[in-house]
């Protein structure tokens, strides 16, 4: 494992757009795209959804996306905007993982309703059509929504054997060549999951397959929404925000600050115990009967910056801290390389654990301590993006 | 003759291309190509075994829980332990919550689209739909004239709006859509239901698993949600979302597919989507803590020829792989290799230069797996059938009664109807029987609360999983060396059903079941549509294999 570069914090959260700017940018969605599509407010009256929660859920949403209270009104309009701007979502090499994490929002009500109505023109998970009129529907959303539609790629892009090891549709054409033309003419191209954001398993060592993230793979700007899957409300929130500003949102290594400026050590429910030096030693024993801290089993919350703690999954029903397995850094780059094995600390963590110097051989041979330097709260985030970038693909898997 | 492509297949996992032939609207042949690579077992090698589940699960995000399962066991026995008893209960408890929610999310949003038009929805009469549905349930599922009449205008302002987004370009109006207008609405609003109701079955599994898809509690040796199910108010949220889930099942998705099985019947009768005709299961959920594979819910057999008389004992070693039309090399293609042992090398010969599949050369990125030689359907109608011929009395009685209330033979299971017909009743049998695992659990915690079995991991060892994922027969195989993975092996539902010809060019279980097939309209795949996903595609759990060539190990086969 290579050594750590130094920490840098990531730049502060954006100040707020123009509210006068984001009110004509919805006017004009409003005049191309108003008309067609479910309107919003019939969802909600058919899900039971009054009109008072849901504008308690555009100030949460606000809120969330550290956005000024000004703003409620626009994000609330954004939101019936959401279900009738055309969305293209292109599944390449990938375990459909992530669409299915759009059908479980973990927000309740709102955020999952503007998901399912999403205008998918083209999502081969759900649509009616196959073969060469399933080919239509993209062709069609592509000429006639040109520069209009969002695309939201799911998987990552096979680049060896010259894109070969993914054809798609009746010409057999390879995901790397469709996902740069439906990137091309895209308003925005969303990387959803891990996949797409930075690589997947597949992409871990050897990489037999040379998958690239699309980022990567393609040459352009994507916004990022990483997690094995992501938390779907990070999706909702990113495409409202991409919908109030037209423009990627602040960004923290890539992903929307918004949702991935937080460590989920830092929002940890057992960080407590972790604090006081309480650590389940082994599975199924009393400090895991007792919520214990999971550090000592391999967690990576500390390296991990997600909103797994604080959103919960499954419209809140838990999250994996809270069932008793660590994090396994999975909105991290090459999380499957870099924090195996995933039942142990990582050697070099940069987390020292109070009151247990020497315990482990492994957890004291770490080098800072977290207690009292702030800097550390920021800690791999940085540090990932810069150190993967040399190792992947390297083939080693990491010894204690 | 005509040769068509249909790709992508869509509602479906992963990439699959089917090429067929036609004389007029008839097919003649058909070709299943996996479209898509990724090497996940190459990329096992080398990593800490006990890495393996949270890997392998990525295989797949729609059978999210199966490979994690799976491989867990795989890993366990080359360690030579079981979990305690609370830790096997919560796996069967997560599988076949897994199970109900996927064959729900299969029947009412990948595959109903098949047999239900959309379009002609709009023109029935409510009132109508609403004496429908109780001919079907004495109690059917939100199914009053006022709410199906709101569901109906909510759909004609949707089709009026113009955009249809993934309806758009649908096959509506084709003949082959057989169901009136009223059952039309009537599945069409039970689908507007599903999307609420799947819901519970990924909070279960997060209640227990962290988060779903991809739950995160397995280990190694148990399962690591201790402190949940020391907590009675949780155990209280998975037994009630359990109910929810059996209710919807058996007062939506079982009527439902009594309504289309009443009025598809004929093609069942008629065997439209047969197929080989032997069917496979490996067995799953084990009901007993010594892990007695002879004591599972769900059993094991063979099933050869469509003789529901005889169930032959399933014997792993008998299961070998092809690659003779597959993107693969073998030293001797005209044989089969024991997937635990084989040598595996890609070899990809691309699409023909007309853009076809080489259907005579290699043609797909899925092996051709065959048990004694012979090809195999795997899956919900596998399982079934050999429950049925097993005598197993919960299926006997769902079977029966439904052949019963049908006025149709047994044969008429033989066809893409049986197979969804099948994938119900199994919903229906596995969601009756996961409260009684939630008793069992409490009553099992209250005299042994451990989740974990210590173990220390050997330098060298084999071992295997076998189980059944929604899709059918899954099995994992790995060897340990130096403490690494030394090889791993997974032998997948999707292989069986999707893979290519084998050496004597006998078809995979989707191109049997496809040639003879007649199309309504030849530019209107719906048939092959309907029977295609009758199997549940998962192509990217199908694509696994990948292994540098080397001298062939030496496996414990079982």
């Amino acid at each position: 494992m290579p050594k750590r570069p130094p920490l840098r914090a990531p730049r502060s959260q954006r100040t707020a757009p123009p509210l006068d700017r984001v009110e004509r940018r919805l006017d004009r969605l409003d005049r191309r795209f108003g008309a067609s599509g479910l309107p919003l407010d019939e969802l909600l009256a058919r899900n039971g959804v009054s009109r008072r929660e849901f504008l308690k859920w555009s100030s949460f949403m606000t809120a969330a996306l550290c956005l000024p209270p000004a703003f409620e009104r626009a994000v609330a309009r954004a939101a019936a905007l959401a279900p009738r701007v055309p969305v293209v979502w292109l599944h390449l090499q990938e375990c459909t993982g992530c669409t299915e994490s759009a059908l479980r929002s973990a927000y309740p009500g709102i955020a999952e309703l503007i998901l399912e109505y999403l205008s998918f023109d083209y999502h081969e998970t759900i649509m009616a059509p196959a073969g060469h009129a399933a080919e239509k529907s993209l062709e069609d959303t592509l000429s006639k929504h040109r520069g209009e539609y969002l695309c939201v790629m799911e998987g990552s892009i096979p680049t060896a054997m010259d894109g070969k090891y993914l054809r798609l549709g009746p010409a057999g054409e390879t995901g790397l060549s469709l996902a740069r033309r439906v990137a091309a003419d895209a308003k925005a191209v969303i990387a959803i999951g891990h996949c797409a954001s930075w690589g997947g398993p597949q992409s871990a060592a050897p990489n037999p397959t040379g998958a690239r993230p699309v980022h990567e793979a393609l040459g352009i700007r994507t916004i990022r929404i990483p997690g094995c899957p992501y938390n779907s409300v990070s999706l909702v929130g990113t495409i409202l925000n991409f919908l109030l500003v037209g423009d990627l949102p602040a960004l923290a290594d890539g992903r929307p600050a918004w949702a991935y400026a937080k460590r989920i050590h830092d929002t940890c429910p057992r960080r407590a115990h972790f604090d006081a030096g309480e650590f389940v030693e082994q599975w199924g024993d009393e400090g895991a009967k007792r919520g214990f801290c999971l550090y000592k089993m391999g967690c990576k919350g500390p390296y991990t910056w997600n909103n797994c703690n604080e959103m919960g999954w499954n419209e809140a029903a838990s999250f994996p801290i809270r069932a008793g397995h660590g994090c396994i850094g999975c909105s991290e780059n090459a999380f499957w390389d870099q924090m195996a094995p995933l039942e142990k600390p990582l050697a070099d963590g940069g987390v020292d654990i109070p009151f247990v110097r020497g315990v482990e051989g492994t957890v004291d041979a770490v080098g800072w301590a977290l207690v009292g330097g702030a800097a550390a709260g920021i800690a791999a985030h940085a540090a990932y993006s810069g150190l993967v970038k040399g190792t992947r693909g390297s083939g080693e898997n990491r010894e204690e | 003759m005509a040769r068509k492509i249909i790709d992508p297949i869509t509602r479906i996992e992963g990439h699959l291309r089917i090429e067929v032939e036609l004389d007029g609207n008839r097919i003649v042949d058909a070709w299943s190509s996996g479209m898509m690579f990724r090497g996940i077992e190459a990329i096992l090698r080398g990593r800490d075994p006990r890495d393996a589940p949270l890997l392998t699960q990525r295989i797949c995000g729609v059978c999210t829980h199966v490979h994690y399962d799976v491989a867990t066991w795989a890993v366990e026995d080359a360690i030579g332990i079981k979990p305690p008893p609370a830790a096997r209960i919560v796996r069967n408890l997560i599988l076949g919550t897994q199970l109900v929610q996927d064959h729900l999310i299969h029947f009412y949003h990948l595959h109903g689209l098949d047999w239900v038009d959309v379009v002609s929805a709009l023109s029935a009469d409510p009132r109508k739909a609403q004496d429908l549905a109780h001919q079907f349930a004495d109690d059917p599922w939100n199914a009053d004239a006022k709410h199906l009449a709101a569901v109906k205008g909510r759909l004609a302002a949707f089709v009026e709006s113009g955009q249809l987004g993934p309806f758009a370009n649908g096959y509506w109006g084709n003949p082959s859509y057989k169901l009136p207008p009223e059952g039309n609405l009537l599945v069409a609003s039970h689908y507007l239901d599903a999307l609420d109701v799947q819901r519970l079955g990924g909070q279960v599994l997060a209640i227990l698993g962290g988060k779903e898809p991809h739950t995160q509690t397995l280990v190694v040796g148990g399962v690591t949600c201790v402190a949940d199910l020391l907590n009675p108010k949780r155990i209280g949220d998975v037994l009630f979302r359990i109910r929810k889930l059996g209710e919807f099942v058996r007062r939506a998705y079982i009527p439902d597919v009594l309504l289309a099985g009443s009025v598809y019947a004929d093609e069942g009768l008629a065997g439209t989507g047969r197929g080989i005709g032997n069917y496979l299961a490996y067995g799953a959920y084990p009901l007993s803590d010594d892990l007695d594979r002879s004591k599972l819910l769900m059993p094991s057999g063979v099933i050869l020829g469509g003789d529901l008389t005889r169930v032959h004992p399933f014997d792993p070693s008998k299961i070998t792989e092809y690659v003779t039309h597959s993107w693969y090399r073998y030293p001797d293609e005209t044989r089969g290799i024991s997937s635990a042992e084989g040598v595996t090398d890609v070899a990809y010969t691309d699409l023909g230069p007309d853009g076809h599949v080489q259907g005579d050369g290699k043609y797909s990125w899925l092996k051709a797996p065959r048990y004694d030689d012979a090809p195999m359907e795997v899956g919900p109608l596998a399982r079934v059938l050999v429950a049925y011929a097993r005598g197993v009395p919960e299926v006997k009685a769902l079977v029966d009664g439904t052949l019963s209330r049908l006025g149709v033979p047994a044969s008429v299971l033989f066809s893409t109807l049986g197979r969804t017909a099948a994938r119900a009743l199994e919903t229906r049998w596995v969601a009756d029987t996961l409260p009684g695992w939630v008793d069992e659990l409490v009553a099992a915690l209250k005299v042994d609360d451990r989740t974990f079995t210590p173990y220390t991991l050997p330098r060298e060892a084999v071992g295997f999983g076998l189980s059944e994922a929604p899709r059918g027969a899954l099995g994992h195989w790995l060897r340990i060396e130096d403490g690494r993975i030394a090889n791993y092996q997974c032998v997948v539902p999707t292989t069986w059903n999707a893979g290519p010809r084998d050496a004597a060019g006998n078809r995979g279980a989707y191109e049997e079941s496809l040639v003879g097939t007649e199309l309504a309209d030849p530019d209107q795949p719906l048939e092959i549509l309907r029977t295609i996903h009758s199997f549940d595609p998962c192509i990217a759990c199908a694509v696994h294999v990948l292994r540098p060539s080397g001298p062939s190990r030496a496996y414990r086969v079982l």
